[in-house]
């Protein structure tokens, strides 16, 4: 029996591979799917079958909960998926810390042997991970959510970090000594601290991280996620576990590595440096001034333009303006205009959002373009249309030094022959940074609802043309 | 450290390898769904869930166990579900030929 499942789990893991690997473009990206399906089913039946697993109600009760849970949890608006994300960390982190747990109990029942250094350190990093996570993710899902015990700008405080270092350090002392002494009257104390402990850094790690910044948190965590599933690979000495999770671990150190690289910055950065708090020393410097247009009159630029590039961000999702994108893309489109979607990797909340959004919305994946594949056009492009996108399309990024996001990538919106910008209010973005390219002298801005705005576009092109 | 243990640290090295080449060369347009199919994937802890609800452990083990089950069974479920339910919205030009020649010829144009 125990060559049989040892045969599954190497079918199983083999099949997640390919699942990744389907996933390269988006005409075989399906088929992952139901090679990550199959590779699941095979893993949970054979490890089920095992002799040595019984109360089997108990099992059947749990999975069909899972069912009742996460079917609905699939249906949610594209719009929260990234909060959906969050939320599934957690989930997972959970799983992780729990059954940690449980093997720490189990493992000083059956005696101390059983608990050998190399699987106590195990142990405790997949307990730690796990709790940690546990949190850290619940928090990034209510920020993104916008719940409101949740803060959504950046809590700091003095000597924050400081203060997360010396916890980090105690918990490592309780480590060492548990991993030491494993079968310790004062265990069970001390483990109960450790999990305590890990709860704590989850929500500590979380607070200080505003919203732009999201998308590289989410993928830190998916990480945190996966490797919290190898250490109890490590710990059940379970080689499926540990492919799985390595698979999923690399993944999230590899959208972290790119959300990081499109916002200039550091992982340690991301994680200590609080952003979009420090921005109020220049306000006030100088009065400047915008200048609006009116959708009849941005509509009558579109009419005549040759090339568009349309820049989604964050304010597209908020306002659940896809649809209404997807119809003005329509009515530029029948007039023979060339449209693109210029696509920064860091728009929206979570890698990858923008795509998901736009695809729902019907538009052909063929269309939507990077930011560095887009950027060497956009001296050809007619009008740069954004679309709620700010901190990306902001070109102090090249050219103020002083400016928090100075360095990082951007949509070269500015050197479009005309901008219209779609804003819902004067307020600076979620980075809490002012915007040059609102000033600029090609620059109107169409303020109001993106949706609604879009929809007086669309409204505008429509009544000009004699339909069809 | 026995060599069971060096063998599992040897998968964990090579299946990270493994993850980041292929991850690298998955489509910047599939990222959402990447992280969906990649929880759902990770919550193959469902493993070391059901070994722990399954065993013969006092019961309040196995209820740590079993919510673990539950949480695993959650990902995986809605993971996959809404993992497919995004891919499925990734299409080219749904109109006839016609129009994708057309397309092509501005693209080409373009690069």
């Amino acid at each position: 029996m125990f060559g049989v499942t040892q045969l599954a789990y190497i079918v199983a893991s083999a099949l997640f591979i390919f699942a990744l690997h389907w996933m390269n473009t988006p005409p075989t990206a399906r088929r992952g799917v139901w090679a990550g399906v199959a590779a699941t089913t095979i893993a949970v039946v054979f490890t089920w079958a095992q002799p040595g697993i019984s109360h089997h109600v108990w099992i059947v009760l749990a999975i069909a909960a899972g069912f009742l849970v996460g079917v609905p949890l699939s249906r949610v608006p594209l719009t929260a998926v990234p909060q959906r994300t969050a939320l599934s960390h957690a989930f997972g982190g959970a799983a992780a810390g729990l059954v940690g747990a449980a093997e720490f109990y189990l493992g000083r029942m059956e005696g101390p042997e059983h608990l050998s250094t190399f699987r106590m350190i195990a142990l405790l990093a997949e307990v730690l991970l796990g709790f940690l996570t546990l949190t850290g993710s619940l928090m990034a899902a209510g920020k993104l959510q916008e719940l409101k015990w949740v803060p959504q700008r950046p809590v700091t405080y003095p000597f924050q970090n400081v203060v997360n270092l010396s916890l980090f350090v105690v918990a490592l002392g309780l480590a060492v000594a548990l991993v030491l002494h494993p079968g310790a009257t004062w265990g069970p104390l001390v483990f109960s601290a450790i999990i305590v402990l890990s709860l704590m850094f989850g929500v500590l790690l979380i607070i200080p991280i505003g919203g732009a910044d999201m998308p590289t948190v989410i993928a830190i965590l998916n990480a945190y996620a996966g490797l919290s599933a190898v250490a109890m690979g490590f710990v059940l000495d379970n080689k499926l576990l540990i492919t799985a999770g390595a698979l999923d671990g690399s993944s999230g150190l590899i959208l972290a590595i790119i959300m990081c690289k499109a916002m200039n910055r550091s992982f340690a950065n991301v994680l200590f440096g609080a952003f979009g708090q420090v921005q109020q020393v220049k306000a006030g410097t100088e009065e400047k001034v915008y200048k609006s247009e009116t959708p009849e009159g941005a509509a009558q630029a579109l009419e005549q333009a040759n090339f568009v590039v349309i820049i989604p961000g964050y304010g597209m999702a908020v306002a659940q303006a896809q649809h209404k994108v997807r119809e003005l893309y329509d009515q530029l489109i029948k007039r023979g205009i060339k449209v693109k979607f210029a696509i920064h990797p860091v728009a929206g909340r979570m890698p990858g959002h923008m795509n998901v959004l736009l695809a729902e919305a019907d538009i052909p994946y063929t269309d939507l373009v990077e930011m560095d594949e887009i950027n060497p056009d956009m001296p050809q492009v007619d009008v740069a249309l954004v679309v709620g996108a700010n901190d990306v399309v902001n070109p102090a990024a090249r050219t103020d030094k002083t400016s928090p996001i100075y360095g990082m990538p951007i949509i070269d919106a500015d050197k479009a022959r005309s901008v219209f910008a779609i804003k819902r209010s004067k307020n600076p973005g979620f980075a809490g940074i002012d915007n040059a390219l609102y000033f600029a002298d090609a620059t109107w801005m169409l303020f109001g609802d993106a949706k609604a705005v879009i929809g007086e576009l669309v409204k505008n092109l429509a009544g000009g043309s004699g339909m069809h | 450290m026995t060599s069971e243990m060096w063998s599992t640290l040897f998968v964990f090295v090579l299946a990270s390898f493994i993850g980041l080449g292929v991850i690298r060369r998955v489509s910047r347009l599939l990222h959402t769904p990447l992280m969906s199919l990649t929880n759902a994937i990770s919550a193959i802890a469902v493993v070391g869930a059901i070994i722990v609800t399954g065993s013969d452990a006092p019961v309040w083990i196995r209820v740590l166990g079993a919510v673990a089950l539950f949480a695993s069974t959650t990902n995986i479920v809605s993971g996959f579900l809404i993992t497919d339910r995004m891919l499925k919205m990734f299409k080219t030009v749904e109109k006839p030929p016609a129009n994708r020649d057309d397309k092509r010829d501005v693209t080409g144009g373009q690069a």
